[in-house]
Formats: structure tokens, C-alpha cells, sequence
């Protein structure tokens, strides 16, 4: 691993949106989220709108398409499961042949997976544009409370810390001849997360040390403040707020 | 004058019941470089925690600067002692090294222009001033240590504990380090298994082992004594002899 590298989820290029303050695209992205959250499933055309919304910002962040859809492939699991309840959901059933399934439970489905891929995408398109510790600050100008962002903040850099300490013990193990393929095979993979486990405590230990030695009292000082012009938070948000209408709309509408 | 540090008959037991310290005498004139040396579990690390008040000691007594370390020092005694942990890692646990070096004087209420000018400083005397917007994940093991002790430096310590800080670098960065640690104007412990570094920085030794010192002597005398370096487990390199003058 090279030096200078920046974080796996970030895109490194020169555009409006990574130029753009932190805090404003924390904010628009929580104020998309929120719109698609609160849009009703039946209101399809509402989707379509968020999408092209979301398909612009990939275009102006000059995130490729080909990452995008790799970073979306951690979605899959709720993709999954929200397949599975048009065959158990009640109500009317459909009759697609050889199965039946729920009108309902298919809107259902649609909803969950279309906010889904919509709300992933957004957070997608903030961590491309935004390197960590200027995510972290953002939220912390927005005012969230310091314990929290510290929290994040430490999950981050120990998370990755532990990924290489996971990775090195599976050399460890392939080194003395480990070659797992089955299942039943799981066991030294188990013990060793055990141990990691026991690591990262540790660790954290040691952490909570580090910080008590320079002074620590049980409060993140609060680092640095700075102002965002009006304008640019306006310029981030436009794209949020035009969700928010179309939100407004939907619900009301149905 | 007053010692910088100076331990009376300090115990220790960690709460499994190992021993760690068995009534630790020593005392360190101000400005002094002392080195700190022993086999594993000899207690070093131990000593080192108590000098700062992270541990608290069953019976006996640490005074810093001739203040007695207790609950209401103890909070004055870390600003005035810095400990360079072990494992860098340990000690960079913010986003950005920047943020890692402001941690502790923001902690002791600085703020702003205040605040940025003492991590650009604490950065400049390490030499690291182009790491401060990187975050610590991505540094090399040679510029994890060069943070770590600028975390330490932007508190003002008058003593600086470092917990084996040559460990894992290569000779550049440990010349690096030495020269860095030389040029600071502190009283400065280093605990070491490595010989020739502790010869390089520090003019005396203290070998500990057991959880007592056993020995205390200027560092190159005691490089001489191969019988005593050999009953508490030191070794200098292969090949390595001292020069006599």
C-alpha cells in the first residue's frame, strides 16, 4: 500500500462537487435521503425524477459508471430480501403462471429496492467527492455532537487497521498451508476473528490511554469552525431541494 | 534544583496479580537523556504509564518536577510529561494528522490561530510538516513515528517517555529520530533493547529487571560489562565492540 493513496471509496478528481464544502453535501445528501425516504412507492414518477437527479450528480462528480455500480453491489443483501416479500406478503395476489404473488407485496418490494439504490447512490456520491476527515468535519460544522463524529471518526481508522490485521492472519494461515474452500473448513477462520476481537479491545484500550496521557477528559475538543458562503450551500442543495418538491408533491398527491 | 522525575520505592501489580513492579527507585536530573533498558516483562513499560498517571501505583511515590503525583496533579503532570506509545497506531487516532497533533493542546484549551500555530510548530520540529492534512492510515512506519511525537511536543512537555521508538524503522528513519530526539530541549527517557541507539541518545542507563533497576551507569560503561549485560538478556549487535578512549 503506497503512501498518498486516499480512502477505496474516493474518487480522486477535480470537480464542482469535490470542491464543494462538506457540510452542504452531508446536508444534501441527508435532505435527498430524506425525500426519497418519505416518497410513497406508488408514486413511480417521483423515482424517476430522483434518478435522473442522481444520474446528474455522477455526471458533474465525474464518478464512472463502472465504480458506481461496484460500490451499489452492498446493497444486494436488502435487494435480496425485498425480493422475497411479494411471495409472502398478503392481500390481492397476481398470477405470473406457475407462481402467485402479492400486488402489494410487489409495490412493497419496488419501494424498498428503489429507495435503496437511491439512498445508497447519494452516500456513494458524497464519499466519492469527499475525502473522510472532511465528511467528519462536516459534521461536525452541521453540529453533530462531537461524541458521535469521534465515534465515527475511530471506527474508520480502526476499521481499517483491523482489515490489515485480518488480511495478515490469513497470510499467516495460507503461509502454513490453510487453504479454505468449505465450509467445515471455517474453523481457524473463526478462532482467528476470536483473536482479533481480543486485538481490537485491546487496542482500544490502548487507545483510551493514548488520549487520557495528552489530556483527554471525556470530551472531543471541538477542532475548527468555518463559515460556507450562502451561495454554494444554495448551488449544493439545489439538487436536494428539487427532491424535496417533488416529495412534497408525491405525498401529497396520493 | 529539583529532579525532573524522581520514583520512591514504587509498586505495582496488575489486576491478574503479576508483579510488575517490585519498589523502583530513580532519580532524573532536569535536561538529563536516560535509557531505559531490560528484557521483556521487566516493568519498563509499566514505569513508563506511572510517570504520567496512567496507571496508579499500589504503594510508593512519582514526582514530577517535585510535585507529587496525585488526583489533582495529575492532570498537570500529563501536560508535563509526554508518552510516545509504543505502537504509533495507538497514539494517531484521529482523521488527520493535523487533528491528531491539535488533539492535546485543544484539549488544554487552545483555540484558532493559537491552536494552528503550535501543530504547525510541533509538526516543523519533527520535520513532518507536509504529513498534516494526511490521514494516518496512509503514512510509513518512519512518518507514524514522526506524528506520534508530534502529538507529544505540541503539549510543551518538559519530559518526554518514549516506549521503544526506534522499533520497525529502517536506518535512515532511525537516524532521523535520533537526530530529532537530540535536538530537542527536554529531559528525555527512552526505553530500548537497542543498544547502539541508546549509546547514540543517551549519556546514562538504567537496566531494569524483575520490576527493580539493577543497574545505573553511564551508558558506555555499562556497554563495556558484557557479564552484566548478558545476566538481564542484552546483546549488543554482532560484530559491535566499544571503542576504548
Amino acid at each position: 500500500m503506497g503512501a498518498g493513496h486516499a480512502h477505496a471509496l474516493y474518487v480522486h478528481e477535480h470537480s464542482p462537487i469535490h470542491a464543494a464544502s462538506p457540510e452542504a453535501k452531508v446536508a444534501a445528501v441527508l435532505l435527498f435521503v430524506l425525500s426519497v425516504a418519505i416518497t410513497p412507492p406508488l408514486q413511480a414518477w417521483a423515482f424517476g425524477v430522483y434518478a435522473v437527479l442522481l444520474a446528474s450528480a455522477l455526471v458533474v462528480g465525474r464518478i464512472p459508471l463502472r465504480f458506481f455500480l461496484l460500490r451499489l453491489v452492498g446493497i444486494l443483501p436488502f435487494i435480496l430480501l425485498a425480493l422475497m416479500v411479494p411471495f409472502v406478503g398478503s392481500g390481492e395476489r397476481i398470477d405470473l403462471g406457475w407462481v402467485s404473488v402479492s400486488r402489494e407485496g410487489l409495490w412493497a418490494a419496488w419501494g424498498i429496492i428503489a429507495k435503496a439504490t437511491l439512498g445508497a447512490g447519494a452516500a456513494i456520491v458524497l464519499v466519492a467527492t469527499t475525502e473522510v476527515p472532511a465528511v467528519l468535519a462536516g459534521l461536525r460544522t452541521l453540529k453533530v455532537p462531537s461524541v458521535l463524529v469521534a465515534i465515527a471518526g475511530f471506527m474508520i481508522r480502526y476499521l481499517e487497521l483491523i482489515a490489515d490485521e485480518m488480511g495478515r492472519m490469513r497470510q499467516a494461515m495460507t503461509a502454513r498451508g490453510h487453504d479454505p474452500r468449505w465450509l467445515w473448513q471455517a474453523r481457524p477462520i473463526a478462532s482467528a476473528s476470536g483473536a482479533l476481537f481480543v486485538r481490537a479491545y485491546e487496542r482500544g484500550e490502548r487507545v483510551h490511554s493514548a488520549m487520557m496521557a495528552r489530556g483527554y477528559t471525556g470530551e472531543m475538543p471541538v477542532l475548527e469552525e468555518r463559515e460556507t458562503p450562502v451561495a454554494s450551500w444554495l448551488a449544493v442543495l439545489a439538487g436536494p431541494m428539487v427532491a424535496a418538491v417533488v416529495a412534497v408533491i408525491a405525498v401529497v398527491g396520493s | 534544583m529539583t529532579a525532573a522525575i524522581e520514583v520512591r520505592d514504587l509498586r505495582f501489580a496488575y489486576p491478574d496479580g503479576r508483579e510488575a513492579l517490585r519498589g523502583v527507585d530513580l532519580a532524573v536530573g532536569q535536561g538529563e537523556r536516560v535509557a531505559l533498558l531490560g528484557p521483556n516483562g521487566a516493568g519498563k513499560t509499566t514505569l513508563a504509564l506511572h510517570l504520567n498517571g496512567l496507571l496508579e501505583p499500589a504503594s510508593g511515590e512519582v514526582l514530577i518536577g517535585g510535585l507529587a503525583l496525585s488526583e489533582e496533579t495529575v492532570t498537570d503532570i500529563r501536560r508535563r510529561v509526554g508518552l510516545v506509545f509504543q505502537d504509533p497506531n495507538d497514539q494517531l487516532f484521529m482523521p488527520t494528522v493535523a487533528e491528531d497533533v491539535a488533539f492535546g493542546p485543544a484539549n488544554l484549551g487552545l483555540r484558532g490561530e493559537e491552536l494552528d500555530a503550535v501543530v504547525a510548530d510541533a509538526l516543523e520540529r519533527v520535520g513532518a510538516s507536509e504529513l498534516a492534512r494526511r490521514p494516518p492510515h496512509h503514512l510509513s512506519g518512519g512518518e507514524k513515528r514522526l506524528a506520534a511525537l508530534a502529538t507529544t511536543l505540541a503539549m510543551e512537555p518538559e519530559i518526554l517517555v518514549l516506549d521503544e521508538p526506534g522499533s520497525g524503522l529502517d536506518p535512515a528513519g532511525r537516524r532521523m529520530l535520533v537526530e530529532t530526539l537530540a535536538g530537542l530541549d527536554v529531559t528525555l527517557i527512552v526505553i530500548t533493547h537497542d543498544l547502539p541507539f541508546a549509546l547514540e541518545l543517551c549519556p546514562r542507563s538504567v537496566v531494569m529487571d524483575g520490576g527493580r533497576v539493577v543497574a545505573d551507569m553511564p551508558t558506555r560503561e555499562l556497554l563495556a560489562r558484557p557479564d552484566l549485560l548478558a545476566e538481564h538478556r542484552l546483546e549488543l549487535p554482532y560484530g559491535f565492540t566499544l571503542a576504548h578512549d
